[in-house]
């Protein structure tokens, strides 16, 4: 029953990342790159390992394929011609894929005793998020850390790259308006009676 | 016949070749270039859970959280690089980025 499910999912996944470099408008490869990523979520639920599945939609769809498409929609630009070179490129990427393909296929079924039928995505515990709970915690709590400053890092970047003052633009600075005194903002005159300032 | 770690690789390398593949067909669209980098770290991680997984030893799909860690990180300043190139430039042809090239 499982293996009908990973080849319809496995089919679903292979289509629909062609699909992502061939289709010719950028939003339907953003589409089907969720799509990809949906169903690849699928298969690793298929083997148990559900917590991976869950961050894959999480991650992926909600954050990266998001930002895809925000990116896409806002960039004003002329698909069409930067789909042009599209046939000229295809023969030699064609023979480059073959290579890698015929390459990870010789190392990754050479010799390799194949595991059919046990699997186990949460060793030592209850779930899977229980088992990767106390591995991660524990013996990776260094990676984990570092994952963390891997995404303050990025976030800062993004946001100094991104963030431009244009002039003209008012806005409020609070630090300016706390250091206002009496003496900058008015004065006292004293006119005399009968005359303007 | 039941599941076994060489389904999870045969597609893990298909989304690579493919990933691969589109990196060379779209020479000039680079947020086709960036999905299909996203397509690549796909297959990587598929690769480590699987192995993980067949193998009972949780490390791979915590180093799979680490790859998905990255990929966000990469997706985010990659595009963040795309929107000031377009910014400045007003198109994202991939073959005048080498234009500050002394």
């Amino acid at each position: 029953m499982a293996v009908y499910a990973f080849w319809i999912l496995a089919t679903i996944v292979v289509l629909s990342a062609v699909m992502v470099i061939a289709a010719r408008n950028p939003v339907h490869s953003v589409l089907f790159l969720i799509l990809a990523f949906f169903t690849s979520a699928g298969l690793l639920v298929l083997i148990g390992a559900e917590f991976l599945a869950m961050l894959l939609v999480v991650v992926y769809v909600g954050a990266v394929a998001v930002l895809f498409l925000f990116v896409v929609m806002m960039l004003d630009v002329d698909f069409v011609e930067l789909k042009q070179g599209f046939l000229s490129y295809l023969p030699f990427g064609l023979l480059v894929g073959a290579v890698f393909l015929a390459e990870i296929v010789m190392a990754s079924f050479a010799g390799l005793e194949n595991h059919v039928g046990n699997f186990d995505a949460s060793p030592g515990a209850e779930t899977n998020a229980e088992a990767i709970g106390q591995v991660m915690y524990t013996q990776y709590m260094l990676l984990f850390q570092l994952a963390g400053i891997v995404l303050l890092v990025a976030m800062i970047g993004a946001i100094v790259l991104t963030l431009r003052h244009r002039p003209g633009v008012k806005r409020q600075s609070i630090a300016h308006q706390t250091s206002r005194r009496r003496s900058d903002a008015f004065e006292l005159k004293d006119p005399s009676s009968g005359q303007g300032i | 016949m039941d599941l076994g770690l060489s389904h999870f690789l045969a597609v893990s390398a298909a989304l690579f070749t493919i990933g691969v593949v589109g990196i060379f067909v779209n020479r000039k669209n680079i947020i086709v270039i960036l999905m299909a980098i996203e397509l690549i770290l796909l297959s990587v991680n598929i690769n480590m859970i699987a192995f993980s997984v067949f193998n009972g030893d949780i490390t791979g799909q915590i180093f799979a959280m680490l790859v998905l860690t990255v990929a966000a990180a990469e997706a985010a300043v990659g595009l963040a690089i795309l929107v000031v190139y377009f910014r400045n430039r007003g198109d994202i042809a991939v073959e005048n980025v080498d234009l500050m090239k002394g």
